[in-house]
């Protein structure tokens, strides 16, 4: 059902060389959400728009773009809260490079996954039984607490010393490391700490808060970040002593 | 001129401290050169004082005592939100830093004038 309200929507074109807004009036309407405007827009004006999405609930974590300024996942992003002034405008990610348009490259992204140890490290084999935890253990509640991550690097996008330091591993992957620290079920304990404790590391991080900020999830990544660097500061100390 | 995504408490408070830091960096070096000027050359530092008694000069002192405990308070929030493993809004926090440090400076001023 239309509003009758015509926006204008300033979309990112272009790959890595060359690119500028360009600009489409998008027709209102009524619960549409940003990635709703974006396909209009592909299936009504250009049909070379390039971007990504999948699940359009919130899930899968592959539609986010920087709207306003402000990082944010589309599909679950009301045009209404964002189009305050009747104007949007939507870009890529910050911090990745630009494939084409609104897709960026993640590689780097979960490349720093890795690095930061964010892979779950099993402790017995599929013949195994699998090995019970207990849900209301301090640990068990601190890795629940950060584990509902879509990977849909928003926070790392928000993040600025992610824009200033390249080899930074970023919120989301240190987070998920934060989460498997907390894991009885992850044997990775020391793997974890030497790559939240290295070059890059949890350390890296000035607590400035943008990543909780914009965590569509209501994550906590900067109070995951202090976890870690509690963790790692307190094994550096047991090696010492 | 701020950029949208670092309109928030959290950001405004790790800029209030980069800023109270690194303009006491500046002062402190002043400082301890006034202080020097104490053991070593009265009548300088007669000069420098009665300088320092004007209005402006006053005014600037409000401000740098104001730096000293937005920075303290600042240095604090960052060392309970890092050490003590809390999850609560330190936004909350942020604030009540500002508005500590805005209530010794205010103390402060007062027994100025
Ligand atoms: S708290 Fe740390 S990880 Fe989060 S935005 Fe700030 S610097 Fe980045
Ligand atoms: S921590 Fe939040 S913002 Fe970051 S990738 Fe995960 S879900 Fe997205
Ligand atoms: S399309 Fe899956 S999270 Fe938005």
């Amino acid at each position: 059902m239309s509003t009758g309200g015509v926006m204008t929507v300033a979309v990112w074109r272009g790959g890595p060389e060359g690119s500028a807004f360009q600009e489409f009036r998008v027709p209102g309407q009524k619960s549409q959400t940003v990635l709703d405007v974006v396909i209009w827009i592909q299936q009504y004006r250009d049909p070379t728009l390039s971007y990504r999405f999948a699940c359009r609930v919130g899930m899968c974590g592959s539609c986010a773009m920087t709207v306003n300024g402000v990082p944010r996942w589309t599909c679950r992003t009301h045009v209404k809260r964002v189009a305050k002034t009747g104007r949007i405008e939507i870009a890529p990610l910050r911090s990745l490079p630009v494939i084409k348009d609104l897709a960026v490259d993640m590689d780097p992204f979960f490349e720093k996954w890795v690095a930061a140890e964010g892979r779950f490290h099993p402790q017995r084999t599929r013949d195994q039984p699998v090995r019970e935890t207990k849900p209301q253990t301090r640990r068990r509640r601190q890795a629940d607490a950060a584990i509902e991550c879509i990977n849909c690097a928003v926070c790392y996008a928000a993040c600025d010393t992610v824009a200033a330091s390249p080899d930074y591993l970023g919120p989301a992957a240190l987070n998920r490391a934060w989460s498997l620290l907390n894991d009885d079920k992850d044997s990775g304990t020391e793997a974890i700490l030497a790559a939240a404790g290295a070059k890059g590391g949890c350390h890296s991080c000035h607590a400035m808060g943008s990543c909780t900020r914009f965590c569509p999830n209501e994550l906590d990544p900067m109070a995951s970040i202090a976890g870690l660097k509690r963790a790692s500061i307190a094994a550096a100390l047991k090696r010492k002593g | 001129m701020i950029r949208p995504h670092r309109r928030h408490p959290l950001w405004f408070a790790y800029l209030l401290h980069r800023v109270s830091g690194s303009a006491l960096a500046l002062f402190l070096p002043i400082h301890f050169w006034m202080l020097s000027l104490a053991l070593n050359d009265r009548e300088a530092l007669d000069d420098f004082l009665a300088w320092s008694d004007r209005g402006l000069v006053k005014a600037a002192e409000f401000g740098l005592v104001f730096l000293l405990a937005v920075h303290l308070f600042g240095g604090l929030r960052l060392l309970a939100l890092e050490w003590l493993p809390w999850s609560g809004p330190q936004k909350t926090l942020a604030a009540a830093a500002v508005g500590l440090s805005l209530l010794v400076s205010g103390i402060f001023f007062l027994q100025a004038v």
